[in-house]
């Protein structure tokens, strides 16, 4: 389990080039815990929905079986990053401050998708909703909100 | 009482442990026990290059500890039990304080502090040395499996 090395350039440089190409899925293979995941990305209309392909290492509960809450969690998190990413105009890396995940169903050993939408963007501070869905997008498995500083350092 | 209480503390510690490892992605992770009382659960998440989100830095994924904190209060939950019973994460809420130090393990001691019919109520600390000085804080809410409730 070795990391690939990364290409060229700061993460905030290769971000920006992976932007500017219109590359979802580069901008996603930058994080090497997103390519833990099994992250995707594709554009659905104006939104970037993130999908956590299935992989028997998400698993948290073996008998039902259920994807792990954590891996759930992580997902929704990575969904409002990369949306904060694609939307901002000058990409600073968001810190997270709080994450708030709400459970509603046991996620089944199948994709899940993700995406957030920005409630408020703030100069220092963004809100962000985030839900989580398998088959049925009006069945979803989470939801979540998230607060990120997103301060040039 | 002395050896009745050690008695449970092993029973509890050799359950824990058995669910811990029964579950594939805290076995993807490297998770593993490092302590379990009648409440709380001490849990380790081993850096790896893996769980990495700043390539840059080589800080964890805040996604990483996501998961090193809900899966060590669901634990918690089961160490406060009488009986094991199935239990679901009905929220988890999570401040992140500071930044994971690179090549560190991240340590979580989570507590249950509360358990009613249906509900178990947890707190949860992650920490590389000292729980004073923590990288992240949580606090979760779990529903019961309906057997407890009678």
């Amino acid at each position: 389990m070795t990391a690939d090395l990364p290409p060229a350039g700061t993460l905030l440089e290769r971000l920006t080039a992976a932007k500017a190409a219109q590359d979802y899925q580069g901008l996603i293979d930058l994080v090497p815990y997103a390519r833990f995941l099994g992250l995707t990305a594709t554009m659905q209309g104006d939104q970037l929905v993130t999908t956590m392909r299935y992989g028997g290492h998400l698993i948290g509960n073996p008998s039902l079986p259920a994807l792990h809450g954590g891996t759930l969690g992580a997902l929704l998190e990575s969904a409002a990053i990369f949306q904060l990413l694609w939307r901002a105009e000058t990409i600073v890396l968001p810190k997270t401050i709080t994450l708030t995940v709400d459970y509603l169903r046991s996620g089944g050993p199948i994709d899940t998708h993700a995406c957030g939408t920005i409630t408020r963007q703030g100069r220092r501070v963004t809100n962000v909703r985030m839900e989580a869905w398998q088959a049925d997008r009006a069945a979803p498995v989470a939801t979540a909100h998230a607060i990120f500083l997103v301060m040039r350092s | 009482m002395a050896d009745e209480r050690e008695a449970r503390t092993a029973r509890k510690l050799d359950l824990v442990r058995k669910l811990s490892r029964d579950v594939p992605h805290n076995e993807a992770l490297g998770m593993r026990i490092l302590q379990v009382t009648e409440t709380e659960v001490i849990y380790e998440l081993p850096y790896h290059a893996n769980l990495v989100g700043n390539p840059d830095t080589g800080t964890l994924h805040g996604g990483a500890i996501t998961a090193l904190l809900d899966a060590s209060s669901g634990l918690a939950v089961f160490a406060a039990l009488a009986e094991p019973v199935p239990i679901a994460t009905l929220d988890l809420r999570i401040d992140y304080l500071k930044p994971a130090e690179p090549g560190k393990s991240v340590i979580s001691k989570a507590t249950c502090y509360k358990i009613t019919r249906n509900v178990a109520f947890t707190r949860a600390v992650a920490y590389h040395d000292d729980p004073s000085d923590a990288v992240a804080h949580a606090v979760g809410t779990f529903m019961l499996s309906t057997k407890q409730g009678k």
